[in-house]
Parts: structure tokens; sequence; C-alpha cells
């Protein structure tokens, strides 16, 4: 990939107060690309992510987003600059319908929803059991149409880059083969995203580049149709453990 | 006939208590948090009214005009300068804190103001009353329910259908996720809690107006707030009206039975509540 990306991270450090849990990451994520970050639990994937959407805090020039300097940027206003994020475990707002949940990304969205690529109706197209359960709380949805929330959630917010976090996670076949399908939409919109998932060949399939993490630094990187199974493996879990 | 005047009385009670309780069902019912300071600030607010209408001839409307912003800017800084740095998952530092405020106010006012009882000036709206068959029915007691069930009526819409009720539930809901989500979570409380003391200003004047205030009242507006809110069920706004209808209308009751039974009739009527439907009268369905 050539130009300049839209988001970049460079020699990005973190963690949690003194626990150091990211070590120097180097990322680059071009427009309407995909870009995977596999690893085993606690490698730092989902802080990484939340150190990029200034949920945990990193110096400015960690982060880069379309040409600016936004490291520790408060996530609201990375929101409204165009990154949005669906989070590990859903996260959606108890007590409040599905429609609910997705008005209050509309209310403060990079852009209008009519002037917005997506729209409720759109993505009552694309998840039509949305539609039939707009009025319902969201505790009553099951963990699949609650993760279909999540995401359209996320998307009602314009981003121009959408970071999702372990989408899969406790979902059936089914549903993740659903949820997996409009990932091609989400970037003919123009939308770039960062992908982090366990599940290896989920990830290679709807991934351009792939990034492994362990223990908070990038293992491997390359284009995912070009990485040999040996290679995640090793990057994985470690070389020293790869060999066996 | 006098269980039905005891019930209007109540009624009328209640409507003092809901403005009490409007703010905390904003406060302790949505954001979670404990102010117990509540009514020690609506008590502050009470005694600037009755030092103001001593110095500004501006009437009581006026004394309305010129004290809910003070309260407003009062329940920002609260916020913005307290609340905001303590609140999170965990309820106690800012029960902390707010018991901290509590005290320090208290002594404050004791200093000002001393613990003389005062009141606003009796302006004939106060003793003016009608006849409903053989009930007399004060004239103030029916514009403070008046005006607590438009309050709660606005405050609930607001809550419902506006930008601003549904970023504020987000937030209470999960405040990280309302932020990856656009909200900012510290702005919107602090305009909430500037709304719930907003509130309050009115509550203040108009508790000058029915009765006396002195420093160390605000405790008991402070439990008469927090049962309200609790009997009528956390979250909803229009429980903490009918809360505060309840507890009014008990302690009506007990004091027709025994003078000195009123507020605790309350109580008791509370504690019931607490032991058979702990989740208040109108709590969301889970």
């Amino acid at each position: 990939m050539t130009g300049t990306p839209i988001l970049s991270t460079h020699a990005l450090t973190g963690g949690y107060g003194d626990f150091q849990a990211l070590f120097g990451i180097d990322m680059e994520l071009h427009e309407g690309e995909v870009i995977s970050l596999i690893g085993a639990n606690g490698a730092g994937k989902s802080t990484y992510l939340k150190s990029i959407f200034g949920l945990l805090p990193v110096q400015p020039e960690m982060v880069r987003y379309d040409g600016q300097a936004v490291g520790g940027t408060p996530a609201h206003r990375m929101v409204r600059r165009g990154i949005a994020m669906v989070p590990e475990g859903r996260r959606l707002f108890v007590g409040m319908t599905v429609e609910e949940n997705m008005l209050v990304a509309i209310d403060n969205a990079r852009l209008p929803e009519a002037e917005g690529h997506w729209t409720r109706e759109r993505l009552f197209e694309l998840f039509p059991i949305l539609r039939e359960k707009r009025r319902q709380p969201i505790e009553d949805l099951s963990g699949g149409q609650q993760q279909m929330v999540a995401i359209s959630r996320a998307l009602l917010c314009q981003p121009r880059v959408l970071l999702c976090d372990e989408i899969s996670l406790g979902l059936a076949p089914k549903v993740i083969r659903e949820i997996y399908a409009i990932l091609p939409e989400i970037t003919a919109a123009g939308t770039s995203i960062v992908l982090v998932e366990q599940d290896v060949s989920l990830a290679r399939e709807a991934s351009n580049r792939l990034y492994c993490m362990l223990e908070g630094r990038i293992t491997l990187t390359g284009a995912s149709s070009d990485i040999s199974r040996d290679a995640i493996a090793a990057a994985y879990f470690g070389a020293s453990d790869a060999v066996a | 006939m006098q269980w039905l005047d005891a019930i209007i009385q109540g009624i009328l009670l209640g409507g003092m208590y809901a403005q009490y309780a409007l703010g905390m069902a904003l406060m302790f019912g949505v954001m979670r948090i404990v102010n117990i300071a509540h009514g020690d600030v609506m008590i502050l607010l009470s005694l600037i009214a009755v030092s103001l209408a001593g110095v500004l001839p501006v009437g009581n409307i006026g004394l309305i005009v010129v004290i809910v912003p003070i309260a407003v800017a009062i329940g920002w800084a609260l916020q913005t300068f307290i609340l905001n740095r303590v609140v999170g998952a965990d309820p106690l530092p800012s029960l902390i804190a707010t018991f901290g405020l509590s005290i320090a106010l208290q002594n404050l006012m004791l200093e000002i103001w001393s613990a003389d009882t005062r009141s606003l000036p009796n302006s004939g709206i106060a003793s003016e009353s009608f006849q409903i068959g053989s009930i007399y029915v004060g004239l103030l007691p029916v514009i403070v329910l008046v005006c607590a069930f438009v309050l709660t009526g606005g405050l609930d819409a607001v809550m419902r259908y506006t930008r601003f009720g549904r970023g504020l539930r987000a937030a209470a809901a999960d405040t990280e996720a309302a932020a990856m989500t656009g909200v900012d979570p510290k702005r919107i409380y602090a305009t909430a809690t500037a709304i719930a003391v907003g509130i309050l200003g009115l509550a203040a004047v108009f508790a000058a107006l029915r009765a006396t205030v002195s420093p160390s009242d605000g405790s008991a507006q402070l439990i008469y707030a927090f049962e309200a809110v609790i009997i009528g069920g956390m979250g909803s706004i229009w429980g903490a009206f009918l809360g505060s209808m309840v507890l009014g209308i008990a302690q009506a009751i007990g004091l027709r039975i025994d003078p000195g039974l009123g507020i605790l009739f309350g109580h008791l009527v509370f504690l019931l509540v607490l032991a058979t439907r702990p989740e208040g009268i109108m709590a969301r369905k889970k």
C-alpha cells in the first residue's frame, strides 16, 4: 500500500497505570482497507484498541489519524472526528430500546444521519430482525441480535475508521457469518476497519493485511493471503513453542 | 370527610416533596450519585432567597427568576468541580464527598445566618385559600403541586425524547460505552446536576414561602427525597412524583390519627414498600 495511511500508530506504548502492556507498536491502516489483529488472550489487542481510541493514556504523536497527531484525545472527540468502535462484550445501553441505542450514536455522529452513508433504514435492510425489535429493550435480544445493534450503533457514528473488538466472541457460527458478510459493504462505503479477532482463519479471510501480537509486541505482519499457517502459529504462540 | 381532607392535604404536601425529589430522581435514580448534600443545598438556596427578598423588592416570581439560575450554577459547579472527580462504578466516593460537603454547608449556613428559623415575608399568596365543599384548600400548596406536576411531565419527556435525555441515560448505563458513542459523560452529567439543583431552586423559594427554614433542616428534606425516589422506583421520574404522593398522604393520614405520628407514618410506609416491593412502585421492568 502507498500513500498516507488514514490511521497509524508509531512506537505506541501503554497499559494500565504502572502496568505496561504494549511495547512500541507500529501499525498502518489505509483507506478502504481491512486489517486484522490476531493474538492469544492477554496479548494486548483490546488494550491497543483502547489506546488508539483515547480510552487509555498515550502520547499525542503515538496515534496519527487523517494526518494529525490525535493520541490521548478523549473517545467522544474521536467519534466526532470519524473513529468508532464496536467494543468487546457489546456494551449496549441497558434499559434503552434498540432504536434508542442507535439514536445515541446518531445524536453524536460525525455527520447527520441524512448526510451519512449509514441510516437506520439501511441497517434495518441489512439486519431485518432489528426493524422488528426496534422498540424492544436491548436486554430482550439474543447475543447475535445485540451484536448487530452494537455494529449498527458504531456505523451510525458515520466513521471513517471502524475498530471492531472480538465481534465473533460467543456467537453461533451462522450468526458470525451473517455479521462478517456486511464487512465488504462497510469498506465499500469508504470505511477502513481494524478487526481484533481470536479466530485466525476468520481474520485471514476477512482482512487484506494481518498483524499478529504476542505479549504486547507485533510479532508478524504481512498480506493475509501470503502468510502461511506455520508463520502465524510461530508468531501467535512465540517461536520457541512453535518448533515443538 | 376528615379522611378525604387528609388525603387532599397529603397530595398537596406530596407536591412539595415531589419538588425535593425530582432532582434526586435524576441524580440518584438515573445517575446513581448519592448526593447527601441535596437537602442542605436546598436550604442554602432558601436562605439566599430570604436574604435577597430583604434587599431586592422583586416579589415572589422575581425571586424564583433570580434563585433558579443561581441554583443551576451551583449544580453545574458541584458536578464539574467535585462529583465528576469522584463519580464511577463505586458509589462510595461520591457519598463521602457529598457527606463532607453537607457538613461544611451546614456550618457555613450557621455562620452566616445563625440557627434562627427564617421564612419569606407573607405576601398574601401563602395564606390565601379556597373552599371545595367543606374542605379548605390553600392556594400556595395547589400552585406547588401544579408546578411539581408540570416539572415531572417536562423532565420525563426530556429524558425520553431529547438528545440530552438519551445521552444521560446512556452515560448512566455505561459511561465508557457512552463515550465510545460520542457522548461527553462529564459535560452531560454537569448539565444533569445543573437541572437537578435548578429544580431545587424552585423548591427552595416555595419551601421558604410555605414554612420556615433553618440551617439544620436539610437532612429532613434529604430523607423525604430519598424515600420518594425509592418508593417510586429508581430511574423513573413519574415514580418519584408518585412516591412523593404516597409519602405526603401517609404523613397526612398519620397526622390525622395523632399529631405526633405524621412523620413516623411516612417512614413506616417507606419501610413497608422496601419490604414488599423493594424495586419501587414504578420500577423499570428487567
